[in-house]
């Protein structure tokens, strides 16, 4: 191929010049905005620099919300290709690029961001530390995600996105089937958020192993703490999985390697055994961290404590083990003979154990509780039975024999989806509408809220129930058209409806924002979903300091805020003192750029480009090591000043 | 400036130090997935040769001897150099992080010959599944020695500069785990690979 053909989009369509055309203007207005309002100092030295672990989540939560509008727009897209037998609205190509990097952004960007929100927010909130164990380290990471996801998304405006499916299975992925510079982006730009990824993996398990409030055994930890441990384990020993599989990619794409080719002892199956043992677990760390946000919510608004506590963390670690175990069952029809199929039947089905003691936890914190029917809580209650439902198909599909009906067909799109998005989605939503008053200081409005709820639901039965029976009936998945006789028109119309009616919800979201933004009352005081974790034992705004006084939690519970609040446990025992702070840094932001030139450079072969980013990426790493940054210290008087001025502020707003 | 317990050695004496060192045996335990990563797909490729050459082929024994020698020499000798460390000797120490040092440049000079050869005699990274797979898993060992010796680099001009500070101590202290950590796979590259590969 000529150099320059490459950056040209392969198969361009009308739509494809649309973006472009609206990429464009979005930038240019974005630049203009910001420089009209002379804002690029405030962030750049608030936001692009900071190590503060709850601005650097709340980074992280912009971005998942603009990829999940991304990868919303491209499934909104698919549906209505497939609405219509015979549509001519995407080519086949163009449909194999929408249901890529939908499951790419969706995945990888949107769900992967927005469980790194949380974790960054809440985690040293709810163990009573300062910051995460290694602050610079976290904006890193947000940088190489950042850069990665935007690379990713440059796809479809510069050489064509990659084509070869999430799972991007070879030979189909080589070079030979996809010819356009997409596929590279793929494997780069994946493998620079990956490792933004386990980065994070590290300093997490670090700041819950060594940095936890005194008194706060292991077993003391609030559950979501407990379920971002154990999903940052499962980060650090699937990734490299990842990193390994993704390096071979690249190279047999950009350097003829010949590790998955059809030829020279090239072996194709490695790829998908290795893609699947990262790709398995990974489903666990989206979960389990959904499931710890549960179990905040429930018992808040059961007015109970959480029942099994015990079985919660046990069942959460069994999870994590059973989920290295389990990656054959992605493609049982691909020839590994009976046994090995019998065997990891049968560990798949054992996953549907701890799963299903979590779901009766669950049950009866409810029981007998004095329900609450707030947003949060109403999305935990359609939880509960929706994602039911997708395990019980999930086991359906464990069954290997039964598999060869449902492989490949819609049946297993609705299923993952159903897992999915009431598991992991309506966890991130509830989450979002419950801490959003910590956040930013008003609540998010209950009626638009609870509207919201019941739209999503509706939309997400409509689009989903649909492709369990095309997918019985024989509907197969990533096919971009079908023809009438095949009588599968109705039941896609009806998902297609269904697409748009969770369309609709997903614009009521950003509506209740903006209308809350607008109307709600700020004088909330720090507590108002009388909730019982620690993160709510601080101010609201929390102070950069996060706790004036550290926690001890010896005589409290798991639920200190709780204990303090109902049963007079002293937590905040000692004086104020002087507290250790981390400097912010330009360099994570500098590096993550390098990693951006670098990554581009490689997916178009621009050697010399691409030796530059290396060399910007190394020197930042040498500028570090010889950097002598020892953090700085808020005086005693400065911290009790500012203590001093939030009593004065609830005073004079009266709050409750 | 951040608070110094002398009751410990000068690597653990802050909170941040301690953190760090936890941190990097977590680094460890994911880059054990990684190599781990590489052994398996070794063994799934190591006899898809296609028209290529074998391993039993290609492998000479010389030069991987004077390799792992070399390699353990210096496991052995940035021991040493803590153990300076601890002591309080910086002349000592910046002597035998030298010594490692060149040592690994040494292990380095042996695999470039190496992988020459292994061009020369028909067994470049794009042949077969098996010389991709081989010099990718020797190739990722050979770049974090090649990361290595310029990361010892720099902490030897600030042990030179700064003298033992918390922060030196514990960056040598880091340093010379991810040096121990390489010797260990290569231990097993040498057995598994090359030993195994010339049975």
């Amino acid at each position: 191929m000529e150099f320059f053909e490459r950056f040209m989009v392969p198969h361009p369509s009308f739509l494809i010049y649309m973006s472009m055309v609206l990429i464009a203007l979005v930038s240019i207005a974005l630049v203009a905005v910001v420089t009209y309002f002379k804002l690029w100092g405030y962030l750049w030295r608030e936001w692009f620099t900071t190590v503060d672990h709850k601005k650097i989540g709340i980074m992280y939560l912009i971005t998942a919300l603009l990829m999940l509008f991304r990868g919303g727009v491209d499934a909104v897209m698919l549906r209505y290709q497939l609405s219509m037998p015979e549509n001519a609205f995407l080519t086949a190509q163009h449909y194999n690029e929408v249901f890529t990097t939908h499951g790419v952004v969706m995945i990888l960007f949107m769900a992967m961001p927005f469980i790194t929100f949380f974790f960054n927010f809440l985690v040293p909130l709810q163990i009573g530390a300062r910051d995460v164990a290694f602050p610079r380290l976290n904006l890193i990471s947000f940088w190489l995600f950042f850069m990665g996801a935007m690379l990713f998304n440059l796809s479809f405006v510069i050489g064509g996105s990659p084509d070869a499916g999430w799972t991007s299975y070879f030979p189909l992925a080589d070079n030979e089937f996809s010819t356009s510079v997409g596929t590279n982006y793929y494997m780069i730009a994946i493998q620079i958020a990956g490792i933004g990824t386990l980065i994070t993996g590290i300093n997490f398990i670090t700041t819950i192993m060594k940095m936890r409030a005194p008194g706060m055994t292991l077993f003391k930890m609030p559950m979501f703490t407990w379920s971002a441990l154990i999903a940052n384990l499962i980060i650090v020993f699937a990734f490299p999985v990842l990193t390994v599989a993704l390096a071979m990619g690249a190279m047999d794409r950009l350097f003829d390697t010949k590790f998955f080719a059809i030829g020279d002892g090239g072996m194709d199956m490695l790829w998908a055994n290795l893609f699947w043992v990262w790709g398995h677990p990974e489903v666990y760390i989206l979960i389990l961290p959904a499931f710890g946000l549960f179990s905040e919510i429930i018992p808040t608004f059961a007015r109970r404590n959480l029942y099994g506590y015990n079985a919660m963390v046990w069942s959460m670690i069994l999870i994590s083990v059973l989920s290295f175990t389990v990656w054959t069952h992605h493609f049982f029809t691909m020839g590994q003979g009976a046994m090995t199929n019998s065997i990891f039947s049968i560990t798949t089905m054992l996953i549907a154990i701890p799963t299903g003691i979590k779901i009766f936890n669950w049950l009866f914190t409810l029981y007998k509780g004095k329900i609450v029917m707030t947003t949060p809580m109403l999305y935990s209650m359609h939880f509960i039975p929706l994602f039911t439902l997708g395990g019980v198909t999930g086991v359906m599909l464990a069954m290997s024999a039964a598999d060869y009906q449902y492989h490949n067909t819609m049946f297993l799109v609705a299923h993952f989806h159903n897992v999915i998005i009431p598991g992991v989605v309506y966890a991130m939503l509830a989450g979002l509408t419950f801490y959003w008053p910590k956040m930013f200081g008003f609540m998010l409005n209950e009626r638009i809220g609870k509207a919201t709820v019941w739209v999503m639901s509706t939309g997400f039965v409509l689009a989903f129930i649909p492709m369990y029976i095309t997918g019985l009936d024989g509907q197969a998945r990533r096919m971009y058209t079908y023809s009438e006789a095949t009588g599968f028109t109705t039941l896609n119309m009806v998902s297609f409806i269904g697409a748009a009616i969770m369309a609709v919800s997903f614009g009521m979201l950003v509506w209740n924002i903006w209308y809350s933004f607008k109307n709600s009352p700020r004088n909330i005081g720090s507590d108002p979903w009388n909730a019982r974790g620690l993160e709510w034992a601080t101010h609201t705004p929390i102070p950069s300091y996060n706790f004036a006084i550290t926690p001890d939690v010896t005589n409290a519970s798991s639920e200190a805020f709780w204990d303090m609040k109902k049963n007079g446990v002293e937590i905040f025992k000692g004086d104020i003192k002087k507290i250790h702070m981390p400097n912010y840094s330009g360099l994570p932001f500098v590096m993550g750029v390098f990693f951006f030139i670098l990554g581009f450079a490689m997916i178009f072969s621009m050697w010399i480009v691409a030796i530059i980013g290396l060399i910007g990426v190394l020197g930042c790493m040498v500028y570090r090591t010889f950097e002598k940054d020892e953090g700085f210290y808020i005086p005693e008087e400065e911290v009790k000043a500012t203590e001093k001025k939030y009593e004065e502020m609830y005073k004079k707003r009266g709050d409750k | 400036m951040a608070h110094v317990d002398h009751s410990k050695p000068l690597e653990y004496a802050t909170e941040e130090n301690d953190l760090k060192i936890f941190g990097f045996w977590v680094f460890l335990g994911a880059e054990i997935m990684l190599f781990g990563t590489l052994f398996a797909s070794y063994f799934a490729l190591v006899d898809r040769t296609g028209t290529g050459p074998t391993a039993a082929e290609i492998f000479e024994i010389g030069p991987v001897l004077a390799e792992t020698f070399i390699l353990l020499a210096s496991s052995f000798t940035i021991g040493l150099a803590i153990h300076a460390m601890r002591l309080g000797s910086k002349k000592a120490t910046l002597t035998f992080m030298g010594i490692t040092l060149a040592l690994g440049l040494a292990f380095l000079s042996v695999e470039m010959y190496e992988f020459v050869h292994y061009v020369h005699v028909g067994a470049g990274i794009t042949v077969s599944a098996f010389t991709s797979i081989l010099l990718t898993t020797l190739g990722t060992h050979g770049l974090h020695v090649t990361l290595g010796f310029f990361w010892g680099l720099s902490i030897m001009i600030q042990i030179a500069k700064r003298g033992f500070t918390p922060a030196t101590a514990n960056k040598t202290f880091i340093f010379s785990l991810y040096w121990h950590f390489l010797d260990v796979v290569w231990i097993f590259i040498f057995s598994f690979v090359y030993l195994k590969g010339m049975m």
